[in-house]
This record gives C-alpha cells, structure tokens and sequence, in this order.
C-alpha cells in the first residue's frame, strides 16, 4: 500500500515540480500575471454567470428593442449592456458566446496537439519513409489557405459545435507536427535517449518516457497562443453564418448582426468584439510569458 | 542554385497536385449537386440523364483525371448558380482581391518596419513601451471587428469615408487597414526583435568603431539582415491574407473573390467553390515559390545548406 503511495509521488514528482516553477516564472512576468488573471476571470464569468445574471439570452422583448447601454439616455439597468434588433439582451448573449468561443477554442487545440504529437513523434522518431509521407502532406496542408479549407469542409459537413472542433483541430496539426519532430530530431541523439536504446528499451517505452516529456514546453506554449488563433476564425465562421447554429448565441455571429445594424446601434457590434478583444487579449499575454518562461532561448531574443 | 531551384519547383508541383486532390473529394463528399439543379418534382429519369450528361455517373478517380485534364487548359467547369465559366468569374474578380491584399501589406510594411527599427533602437523607451502594448492590442483584434468598428466610426459617426464598394482610393482605406492590423502589429514585433539580435552583432560593432554614421550602420548594414526573416514570414502571412480577405471582402462588400466563394459556398456551387480554392491555393504557392528564391538572392547560405 505505502510502496505504490511511494511510485505515485514518484512518478507524479517531476511533473508537479515542473508545474511549480512555470507558474512561478509566469507569475514573475506581470504581463504574463495579468494575461493569466485576466483569463481565469473570463473562464470563470464563462461558467458561473447564471448564479447571478438571470436574464435568459433568448427572449425577445419587442417594445425593447434597440434598447441602448445604460449608460446612454433611453438605456435601463434592466439591459445594462443594451438590446438587440429582436430586444434580446446584448449581455446575457455576451456570457453565452463566451461558452462557444472557449469550449471550441481550447478543445481544438487539443485535438490539433493530439494529431500534432502522434505525426510529429512518429515522422521524427521512426524517420524514412513514413517521415516523408508525413511531411509532404504537411506542406500540402501548409499551401491550403486554412479560411478556405475549413468553410468548404464546413459547408459540406455542416457546423456542430462538434464539427466545428474537429475540423478547426485537424486543419491545424501541421504547426505541432513539425515543431514536435524539429524537437525529437535533436533529442533523438541525445546520450539518454542512446543510453535507453543501449540497454533494450523498447521504441514506443523510449518515446514515452523520454522523448514526450521533453516536448511538453514548446506544445504548451504553442498550444496556448494557438487557442487565440481558433478563438478568432471561430467567431470568423460564426460571422459568415458557418458556426454554430442558432440560436445558440455566438460572438461571430452577434458582429454580424451588429453590422447589419450599425447605423441605428452602435453597441451591438462593438461589446462582442471587446469581449473577443480580451480574450485573445489575455491569451497572447499569457502564451508570451509561458513562452519566455519555458524557453529560455527565445527569451534571449526576445526580452 | 539551379538543384535547389529544381527541388522547390517539384515541391511546388506535388502541393498543387495534392490541394487540388484533396478539394476535390471533399466537395464530391458533399452528395449529389444533380439534385440542386432540377427542380424538386423532377423524375428519376430525368436526374439520371442529366447525371449522365454531367459526367456524375462516373467513378470518382475518373472525375478527378477529367477535372485535372480540364483544369490544366483554364477550364474550371460551369458555374452552377450564374451558368458561365468558373473561371470567368474568378478572373473577373480576382483583380479586386489581389489589389486589396496588396494594399494590406503594403499599409502593414510601411507602418511597421519604422516603428519597429525605432522600438528597437530606444529599447526600453517609454515609445517602445507603448508601441509594443499597442501591437499586442493590434494582435488581439479580429480584422473584421475593426472593419466594423472603423465603418462605425469613419462612416457613421464622422462621414469620412465610404462604407463598401471598390473604385476610388478612400474606399480601399478601411478595408486594407482592417486587414493588415494585425500583420502591421505582427511585423512591427518581429522587427523589433530581429533587430536587437542584428544590433548585437560583432560587424555591428565594427562599422560604428570605423566611424559610420548611427544612419547608415542602422538604415543598411542592420537593416539588409533583418529583412530576411522578414521577407520569409510576410511571404507566409500572405495566405493569411488570402484567408483573410473571405471575410472582409463581406463586411465591406468588396467585390472579390473571397465575398464570392462565401456565396458560392451558400448557393452549393460547387464547381465554382472548387475553382476558387484551387486558383488562390495556387496563388499562395506561387507567391511562396518568389518568397524562396527571394531568399536564396538575399542569404546565399540557403542554398548551400540546402544542396549538402
């Protein structure tokens, strides 16, 4: 009992310790501090807004409509960020989206790092001919203008949140793929990795165990500063009238709306967009601490 | 040279031949464009004979021998929704979207390289500072949000510029400077960064020790090797450009073809999508192609690397 206590917090160590010293080196950045912050807010606001903003994003009150932000004269406290063309209020909306844009952001990153990692070790490690495959068609898919690929897919396959994810996911593993095997070709001559294969570890044991952890930084960074990059061709489909479908309401899709009616209220296109404006926001100031803080070599560059 | 020359034209060859297959058997995934083109209360009879007619009875790899035998001579197919050549429209409209991803670059390089070589040479300045918070900002912004915001502000509120159309120079402003924020905040970072790491450099050093002018050791010698990172991801960004122009082109109503292939995508049309796809992937290649050999004039270490 206490000897598998014992592996458990062996084997977990490492890891934790890593965990501690990124989050101190990101916390020790105050742009990167703030980025984090920030984005644990919105995440939260994200989740927990029904506990204390009831108005339902759906219902339509049509004497309402066209309502403006409280602020202005003919604005109320009941709409504080305003109405729509139908009287739906911009801010419950704004809450909702929320959900689509981070749900869909970060859970196509990790579809793009799983397809990402899998062809990025194996064309690195294993090299030959299956490298080459890979590779070419990562070129292929490097020449695609990523746009047009996604919204034809998407106009073929139709736009789930569930299609969404997968399509915006898969259409971005190049990037992964490539940054994993540029890693696994240098670690792969490295004294360990020999040491490991001297002694008759097994291929699939030595990427896992030695090759994998070793990649984990530079997928972390990029992952992160990825999600920004998803977060705005989501809403960019949604814009076209390619994300989800209503009524789910989304921020690509509430600029749209907002643009139709720019002339009679300005806030209708403009409150989305800074909700848009500030995630991303966070996330870049984030990823360039994570950046700074994880790889060392950048930051001599950068700093 | 000439092998590394030779290796990229083949590389360039496989990628179209690739793109064009993979835009190919997505769009015939999509079911029966047959069905779109007769009305409802057609007879089988009549979808069949029209299906054959088309060429839509035919095994898939044989449609794609017929489609890429076609492409090769200019013809795209016919338009299922204007019932003109594919390719006449694209070529209709295509001036319009290269213009305006011109002008984006163009907005994106000319603000961007002063204020990163100024950035970079008052590091840590209260300018440097501000310009590089206000290129984080300028990276967080969606371009077609700013499209909109700046149609909010130069059209409805101030009356300055026109909303949408193309024709005269202040209606491409917007939209090219929508379009080529993000590119411009891009830019203005990586030459930022690039010339600090230039600027640190021992020949740096020694053309200031032999008493060149801070302008000349900065203007030239600097500068020339800064530009070849440069010059690589400006070439890169050019298909965000082209991506980018999908969406902006709808929120100016520019006539190109990005605000077509979004209409073409509505109407199913497919020959047209398919046109329009392959015609602006081979265009990214290409200008990917010039990008290449661009870098082989301007660091001939490329090519020997590449040749080893």
């Amino acid at each position: 009992m206490q000897a598998s206590a014992f592996s458990i917090r062996d084997s977990l160590g490492p890891s934790l310790r890593l965990m501690r010293v990124t989050i101190r080196e990101v916390a020790r950045r105050r742009s990167a501090l703030v980025g984090g912050i920030l984005l644990c807010c919105i995440v939260l606001a994200s989740v927990s807004f029904p506990l204390f903003y009831h108005i339902d994003p759906l219902e339509q009150d049509l004497l309402a409509r066209f309502t403006p932000p409280f602020w202005q004269h003919g604005g109320s406290l009941a709409h504080l960020l305003g109405t729509d063309n139908l009287g739906r209020d911009v801010l419950s909306r704004i809450l909702y989206g929320s959900r689509v844009s981070l749900l869909v952001g970060f859970s196509a990153v990790v579809v793009a790092e799983l397809v990402g990692i899998l062809l990025g070790l194996v064309s690195g490690y294993y090299g030959g001919r299956l490298d080459n495959l890979i590779m070419r068609v990562a070129d292929i898919f490097m020449a695609y203008p990523f746009m047009l690929l996604t919204i034809s897919v998407i106009a073929v396959m139709g736009s789930s949140i569930f299609n969404l994810i997968l399509i915006l996911g898969v259409s971005d593993w190049v990037t992964y793929a490539r940054t994993i095997r540029g890693s696994v070709l240098s670690l792969k001559e490295k004294e360990f990795v020999e040491a490991a294969r001297a002694v008759g570890t097994r291929h699939p044991v030595i990427i896992y165990r030695h090759i994998l952890p070793n990649v984990i930084s530079p997928l972390l960074v990029l992952g992160t500063l990825r999600v920004a990059n998803i977060i705005i061709w989501e809403s960019g489909l949604s814009f076209l009238g390619m994300g989800v479908p209503p009524p789910m309401p989304t921020w690509g899709r509430m600029l749209a709306e907002g643009r139709a009616y720019i002339t009679d209220a300005w806030w209708l296109a403009t409150f989305p967009g800074i909700a848009i404006m500030l995630t991303i926001l966070s996330i870049n100031l984030l990823g360039d601490g994570l950046r700074d803080a994880l790889d060392p070599r950048l930051r001599n560059i950068v700093s | 040279m000439g092998r590394y020359l030779v290796k990229r034209l083949w590389h360039t060859v496989y990628v179209i031949i690739g793109i064009s297959m993979i835009s190919f058997f997505f769009i015939h995934l999509s079911g029966d464009p047959v069905m779109l083109m007769l009305p409802a209360d057609a007879s089988k009879q009549e979808i069949e004979q029209l299906r054959h007619r088309l060429g839509f009875d035919q095994p898939l790899p044989v449609q794609y021998l017929h489609f890429v035998s076609n492409a090769v001579k200019g013809d795209f197919g016919e338009s299922l929704y204007y019932h003109v050549p594919a390719m006449n429209l694209i070529l209709e409209r295509l001036p319009a979207s290269l213009e305006l991803a011109f002008a984006s670059m163009f907005i994106a390089l000319i603000v961007s390289l002063p204020i990163g070589i100024i950035s970079a040479v008052y590091r840590g300045s209260a300018l440097d500072m501000g310009t590089m918070l206000a290129a984080l900002f300028g990276l967080s912004m969606p371009h077609f949000w700013l499209g909109i915001m700046l149609i909010l502000i130069f059209s409805v509120k101030l009356g300055w510029l026109p909303t949408s159309g193309r024709g005269s120079l202040a209606q491409i402003i917007m939209p090219a400077t929508a379009l080529g924020l993000s590119l411009m905040a891009m830019f203005a970072r990586l030459t930022r960064s690039v010339m600090l790491e230039v600027l640190s450099l021992d020949y740096i050093r020694t053309a200031r020790a032999k008493g060149l002018g801070e302008f000349m050791v900065i203007g030239k010698h600097a500068l020339k090797n800064a530009l070849i990172p440069l010059v690589t991801v400006a070439g890169m960004q050019f298909g965000f450009l082209i991506g980018g122009t999908v969406i902006i082109e709808t929120v100016f109503a520019w006539p190109g073809v990005g605000r077509l292939v979004v209409q073409a995508i509505f109407n199913r049309d497919y020959p047209l999508v398919q046109a329009i796809v392959l015609v602006l992937a081979v265009i990214f290649v290409l200008v990917n192609l010039l990008v290449d050999v661009l870098y082989v004039y301007l660091d001939p270490r490329i090519s020997y690397l590449e040749e080893k």
